[in-house]
């Protein structure tokens, strides 16, 4: 752990107090699990007046191997409509996978691209088959072979 | 006893035969050895059939891992020398064409700035790859910054330092098995590490996985090349055979560590079959063969829907869940016209149940059709499975025949040919079974039976010699009758295999069933 450890403390350190706006910490304890809430900023009618909730989860290897980012449902927090994210929270991003990702990315970089790829969106949907997918799926979120079949949404 | 010698000579002028058959664009892969693809059979030259290359042949070559690495080695150099450009990116630049060294040269000829790019080697400057301490650098992966942080940078500039790539090539190479497209971990950049660089950077054992990877992606780029898929070994063939031309030849390929096998689909040998019947075969026998069985004996169908029922008690009366229509189990008739002698129908001569009973033998035809070919098909695939034990009591046998009638090493080796011939052979009935159910009746099927017929004969014969205990096989005159029925075996073999190729390259078979 201790070469994800030590990166994960300079992040924070970094972070702390100096996030873009829209994005804050809720709680960063210990180096395993991290969570942030993410709002749009613009008048998007898809997402005003909502707050997200993102869980990163880090493997010892972090940041060679990316971090595995979802949504997560809590009373006040709905997983956000949009044409790649799962109504489970499970995230279809190139940059979250194993091929699209580069360890120069780090937790900051992964919620602004979140951010704005929720900012883009006019489409007030789920992705095909999310139904099926939500309910068969048993996998870890970085064992998925997303097919990145549509890179302007 | 000569006829190994013989069959030694027999070998080479075959090899001479198909060396100067084989066409092949690699001027510099001549060097390595050719493989005789038949296995040990023991054929005597006096075989006519044996002196000239039999039609069921493809030509191809087997290559070990070092002559691979060499093959590989002299394109780069090849590419280094008329491109003038360095060993590293030669390499890059060839992995880039997918090893067409042609178009790799053409295209550069012409562009090459462009290729370069593309290939992820951007403007070049010059001197080797080095590590470097810089002043006031902080890695962007670990975000370290002390002082006398050795660090490195490709061509493309991004630094990072040693440990952070050394912690990114190891995910690469270890986790996802990259070699020839590792790209620069910063965001975006399409820039390849090549060899020399990475040697720089990472672990001895690590570089060990890497340069293997690096000979995987040559015969996986290739596409006259396969791996052998025989566990443990790491020996790779090539063969001209396209895909197109499936549909006309069997490509069975045998590698140095004796595993026979088809090139076209990389299953173990499947002559005379081709491809695609062997898939639809074996997914057919994946759906139906045990459970068609107890199908068969177990249940009807609906003679509307065609439902299987399986009647697990209650009266005649049956009334199908699917189409809700009501018949009679016993006549397969309408329910309706049985009147009121339920449970005891003795109406046989009515319309509607003798229609229901012609659909249903019909059925029941196709079924017992598959089953016949299913039955012999599995019962050679079983003897084929105990071959190995056959083999292995044979060497037991020789050893004790060795001993007992104090005969040498090279004069028991008979037994050893007998107990081959059996499996090749076997392997090729097994498959004979799968062909002959999808060929359609005519006057060749019939001939193929009769072929069909006399290996089969052939092969029962010379397995019930392996029945024969040590003492009467010491006998000279059992050993000749055992040489005899193995050369009978392997005539037979030829003879249908030449028989099936040759049709099979001039589309004569008709078939049952579309492929």
């Amino acid at each position: 752990m201790a070469f994800a450890s030590r990166r994960l403390g300079k992040e924070l350190s970094k972070i702390h107090g100096n996030l873009p706006p829209g994005i804050t910490l809720v709680t960063a304890e210990g180096f395993e699990e991290w969570l942030l809430d993410v709002q749009v900023l613009d008048e998007n009618p898809i997402y005003m007046g909502k707050l997200f909730r993102l869980m990163f989860r880090f493997s010892k290897s972090y940041p060679i191997e990316p971090p595995e980012v979802t949504f997560v449902n809590t009373t006040d927090r709905p997983i956000p409509m949009h044409p790649h994210i799962y109504s489970n929270g499970i995230i279809c991003l190139d940059l979250l996978s194993t091929q699209g990702w580069s360890p120069v990315q780090n937790v900051e970089s992964v919620c602004m691209s979140l951010q704005s790829m929720l900012t883009g969106n006019t489409k007030n949907e789920r992705p095909e088959g999310d139904e099926q997918f939500v309910a068969s799926n048993r996998r870890r979120p970085r064992d998925i072979d997303f097919y990145y079949h549509d890179n302007t949404v | 006893m000569s006829s190994e010698d013989e069959f030694m000579s027999g070998m080479s002028s075959e090899e001479d035969d198909m060396l100067q058959g084989s066409d092949n664009d690699e001027g510099s892969v001549d060097d390595f050895g050719f493989d005789e693809p038949e296995p040990d059979l023991g054929y005597s030259q006096k075989d006519d059939v044996q002196a000239k290359k039999k039609s069921f042949d493809v030509n191809f070559k087997v290559f070990q891992p070092k002559d691979i690495q060499a093959q590989q080695d002299g394109l780069i150099d090849e590419v280094n020398m008329i491109l003038d450009i360095r060993k590293e990116d030669a390499a890059i630049l060839l992995r880039h064409f997918r090893w067409n060294k042609e178009r790799l040269i053409e295209d550069y000829m012409d562009r090459p700035k462009k290729v370069l790019e593309a290939a992820g080697l951007g403007p070049s400057a010059t001197g080797p790859p080095k590590l470097e301490i810089i002043r006031g650098f902080t890695c962007d992966i670990c975000c370290e910054d002390e002082a006398g942080l050795q660090s490195f940078a490709m061509k493309c500039g991004h630094r990072f330092c040693v440990s952070c790539y050394n912690q990114y090539l190891s995910q690469k190479i270890k986790e996802e098995g990259e070699a020839a497209r590792i790209q620069c971990p910063s965001d975006g950049c399409k820039r390849i590490i090549g060899a020399r660089s990475l040697d720089l950077l990472v672990t001895a054992d690590l570089r060990h996985r890497y340069h293997e990877l690096l000979t995987r992606t040559y015969v996986e780029d290739k596409e006259h090349f396969k791996w052998c898929p025989a566990p443990d070994c790491e020996n790779a063939i090539e063969c001209g055979i396209k895909k197109k031309d499936l549909d006309k030849v069997v490509p069975t390929v045998a590698c140095d560590c004796k595993h026979r096998f088809c090139f076209g689909c990389i299953l173990a040998d499947h002559q005379p079959a081709p491809c695609t019947l062997v898939k639809k075969w074996l997914k057919k026998c994946a759906d139906d063969s045990e459970t068609a069985n107890w199908i068969s004996a177990n249940t009807k169908e609906c003679p509307r829907c065609n439902s299987t029922i399986e009647k697990n008690g209650g009266c005649n009366h049956m009334t199908c869940r699917k189409c809700k229509h009501e018949f009679c189990w016993m006549c397969m008739g309408l329910w309706s016209e049985h009147g009121t002698s339920w449970y005891n129908c003795n109406r046989f001569e009515e319309r509607s149940g003798s229609d229901a009973r012609d659909a249903q033998a019909k059925s029941r035809i196709s079924l017992e059709r598959y089953l016949h070919y299913y039955n012999r098909y599995a019962n050679h695939e079983q003897s084929a499975k105990l071959d190995k034990d056959i083999y292995n009591k044979t060497e037991k046998k020789m050893i004790q025949l060795q001993s007992a009638s104090g005969m040498s090493w090279i004069e028991v080796q008979y037994l050893n040919s007998a107990s081959q011939a059996l499996q090749t052979c076997r392997q090729t009935l097994k498959w004979t079974y799968a062909f002959a159910f999808y060929l359609a009746r005519n006057n060749l099927t019939e001939m193929f039976e009769d072929n069909q017929k006399d290996l089969e004969m052939a092969v029962e014969a010379l397995s019930e010699m392996f029945e024969k205990n040590v003492t009467e096989l010491a006998e000279q005159k059992l050993k000749v009758e055992i040489m005899d029925k193995t050369t009978y075996c392997n005539k037979r073999r030829i003879i249908l295999l030449e028989d099936t190729a040759d049709n099979l390259a001039n589309g004569v078979w008709s078939w049952s069933t579309d492929f």
